[in-house]
């Protein structure tokens, strides 16, 4: 894992997501989504002082991250892409544009192009079955899309 | 409501504002204005209507003219010509696709003729962010009435009474869980709402707190009261943020209004109600992961007993119930068990709500009564098949459940018809299949989620499944033999029966029901190499027919792969070890000279 230099000042910040949760081990999964939302990802440096504020063991805060898909120990892309990977999606071609978009990254499923730009990720169901399948980029929510939209849609960034 | 003349009702649920329904109210509000009518007519940004594949809907009250798949472009003309002009535009009215005439009341369109609406009765119909519009529709007088008039136990037994049991997936009966709540001795306990919703391809809870938040507030208080309870939690996923945002408005409404908080009504009750939440994790719909999720643990599931009404959240008595469970509870105490127990089947009482999607014409989020067919609710709500294809199976259950085909299109649907038929009521999820899907890679989608989405606690599950995945992916590359199938129906019993939770018991049942209804498809691709449905890309090729290839060379330029090879005028050919199998030069070819073997 690349090891990150955190700013005494985002530290700070870190500390107080903590102090806001009364440094509880109960609220440990409230505090990571505060993290991830402060860093965009849990680098181990993070996880490092929220185990010595909430006074539990490193291992434990890593069980947490790595059980829970939700967080993430590498940074995203500036554009992060998500395939619906429901059921309707799945049944209305789903898996052929996620074929598209790893094509034209050149990416797996998790990974971030070198220049940072994209990220891709699967997900399960945004609930919005009606515009089957769906692709979401930051906020950003396609609907309807086939294999041959995704050139278009990379082209919009 | 009393303000204003008439409002205008936009669909705020996810799926209407990912297709710009904002904008659609903010034209609209802009287009009032412009016409000094904003005095008189309020723009509402409600719950989800339910008939998702039309939309973005708006609908005019009072004459509840129903426009659909709105533009934000569409919005002056609506303004200027509905409401000023008080003409209806008839072409962003409903298509009835049988008749070909417009309908303009959604009473009588076939999406919404056989649905009965309890779960759902404000969904579409009050802005979930006023409480005020709650209220007017009898919101909190169920507290208000159990506080006042009803003992606890009188509560539970109206809720025994009208045969409610559970919507999160199990059925168990939610009055008789209460009791045993009540009867757990302890000075603290805990009311659970579950809106984990991990079903893939459901998304009824998020669309009852996201149309209707103070329902579930209401019953939580309620069964707060009835078991002895002053605190809630509502265990809701981060990926449903407008969710989260509009529990929390309602929270805080709720509290200043006194219906959450210190002696409420001033009975001497108090009830509040927090948030946690989710982070991705299936599993963590199962009662007790979820509570160690809650404890800010891995959310790992443990033996049950001890059940969470004897020791659950912080080891105190823990009644745990499902968002559209809990929505069903004002309109049962309100108009009694009795009422509720008439609508639906003698053993499952009630409605169901579910979210309808796939290869169906009417995509949405429908409520009917238990015991409706298969049928009623694919062809006569859901309009039938894309397409004009042919129905093939119908999935319910999501990954626990099985795929239904044919002949159970016209069993009535309870918890044990559906147990008996290999599939599973699960939390509402029916996803539609057409001719073109091929069962052994559902089959293998539904076993990619549960080898992702095992927690890994226990054998069974966490190896076993990876197992039964492997085998279906050399089933669907065509490495495997009929030997194979019965290995892997083993297997799958096994796993059912050594499982420690519920993920792994019903992990296998996509497998097996499929085995069971689509045998043939199996035996295709095992012992003739082939996948009926077109769907295996290892099973199939592409060639060009040199007889009918022209050598145009179309196909070798959208080639992305550049597979294709040839000169000019003379016939092509596909090298298939370069082939991606994408379909694109069939697609192109003018002269029909390609075709799939
Ligand atoms: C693997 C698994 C996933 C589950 N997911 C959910 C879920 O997402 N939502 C839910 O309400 N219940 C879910 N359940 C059922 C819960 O364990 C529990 O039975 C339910 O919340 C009880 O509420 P009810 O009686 O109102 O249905 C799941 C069960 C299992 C075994």
């Amino acid at each position: 894992m690349a090891s990150v230099k955190l700013s005494e000042s985002k530290i700070e910040e870190l500390r107080a997501i903590c102090r806001q949760f009364n440094n509880e081990k109960g609220e440990l999964i409230n505090v990571l989504h505060g993290a991830q939302q402060l860093f965009g990802y849990l680098p181990a440096e993070v996880q490092e002082v929220v185990a010595e504020e909430l006074n539990v063991s490193l291992a434990h805060v890593y069980g947490v991250v790595t059980f829970y898909s939700f967080f993430s120990m590498l940074p995203k892309g500036k554009h992060p892409i998500s395939i619906c990977m429901g059921t309707a999606c799945y049944v209305r071609g789903a898996e052929k544009v996620l074929d598209e978009f790893k094509r034209l990254l050149k990416v797996k499923v998790g990974e971030t192009t070198p220049d940072g730009k994209f990220s891709l990720s699967c997900l399960r169901c945004v609930g919005a079955c009606g515009l089957a399948p769906v692709v979401t980029i930051g906020e950003r929510v396609y609907g309807r899309v086939s294999a041959e939209d995704v050139k278009k849609i990379l082209g919009e960034y | 409501m009393a303000k204003y003349k008439s409002h205008i009702l936009v669909c705020g649920g996810t799926g209407c504002r990912a297709s710009l329904g904002e904008e659609i109210v903010q034209n609209l509000i802009t287009a009032l204005e412009e016409n000094n009518l904003e005095q008189e007519i309020q723009v509402v940004r409600t719950g989800c209507f339910g008939f998702c594949e039309k939309g973005p809907v708006v609908k005019m009250v009072p004459d509840n003219t129903f426009y659909v798949q709105v533009t934000p472009e569409d919005a002056n003309e609506l303004v200027l010509e509905h409401v000023v002009k008080g003409r209806k535009v008839e072409r962003l009215l409903y298509l009835d696709p049988e008749t070909k005439e417009r309908v303009s009341d959604s009473k009588h369109m076939g999406f919404y003729k056989k649905q009965i609406r309890i779960a759902l009765r404000n969904c579409g119909f009050i802005n979930p962010e006023n409480i005020d519009e709650y209220i007017a529709r009898d919101g909190y007088s169920a507290l208000g009435k159990v506080l006042v008039e009803m003992t606890p136990e009188d509560a539970i037994k109206c809720i025994k009474d009208s045969g409610l049991r559970g919507r999160g997936g199990g059925g168990f009966p939610t009055g008789l869980k209460w009791e045993f709540t009540r009867k757990a001795q302890s000075s603290q306990k805990y009311v659970v709402c579950n809106a984990d919703e991990g079903d893939p391809g459901a998304f009824m809870d998020r669309s009852i707190l996201e149309g209707d938040p103070h329902t579930v507030l209401e019953a939580m208080a309620i069964c707060g009261y009835c078991i002895g309870a002053d605190a809630g939690l509502i265990y809701i996923r981060a990926e449903y943020p407008l969710a989260i945002q509009r529990l929390k408005i309602a929270i805080d409404q709720a509290r200043q209004y006194g219906v959450l908080g210190q002696d409420i009504f001033g009975t001497g009750f108090n009830f509040d109600v927090e948030i946690r939440y989710g982070a991705g994790a299936f599993v963590c719909g199962e009662e007790t992961a979820l509570i160690h999720s809650m404890e800010g643990l891995r959310g790992e599931p443990t033996v049950k007993p001890p059940f969470p009404a004897e020791r659950g959240y912080k080891d105190k008595p823990t009644n745990v119930n499902n968002v559209e469970t809990f929505a069903n509870i004002p309109p049962i105490i309100l108009k009694g068990g009795e009422w509720f127990a008439a609508i639906g089947t003698p053993k499952s009482t009630g409605t169901k709500v579910f979210a309808l999607a796939g290869k169906v014409n009417n995509v949405g989020l429908i409520e009917v009564p238990m015991g409706i067919t298969l049928r009623e609710v694919i062809f006569d709500i859901g309009g039938g098949i894309k397409g004009g294809k042919k129905f093939k199976a119908v999935q319910t259950g999501g990954p626990s459940g099985g795929c239904l085909t044919d002949k159970h299109l016209d069993i009535p649907i309870d918890y044990e018809n559906l147990l008996a038929c290999g599939s599973m009521m699960g939390s509402g999820g029916m996803i539609v299949m057409d001719e073109d899907d091929c069962m052994v890679s559902v089959a293998k989608f539904y076993l990619d989620f549960t080898v992702e989405e095992s927690c890994g606690k226990c054998a069974p599950c966490r190896i076993g499944n990876k197992r039964l995945h492997e085998m279906l992916d050399k089933i669907t590359l065509g490495k495997a033999d009929e030997d194979e199938l019965t290995k892997l129906r083993n297997l799958a019993n096994v796993i059912k029966d050594t499982s420690l939770c519920g993920l792994g018991q019903t992990s296998p049942n996509p497998v097996l029901s499929t085995m069971d209804n689509f045998s043939d498809e199996y035996l295709a691709h095992v012992r003739d190499g082939k996948c009926p449905a077109g769907q295996c890309k290892a099973l199939m090729h592409y060639v060009i027919d040199s007889h009918l290839c022209v050598g145009c060379t179309l196909c070798g330029r959208v080639c992305p792969v550049d597979a294709i090879s040839g000169e000019k005028k003379t016939p092509h050919a596909i090298d298939s070890t370069i082939c991606i199998k994408c379909g694109a030069c069939l697609e192109k070819c003018k002269f029909g000279a390609i075709s799939v073997q």
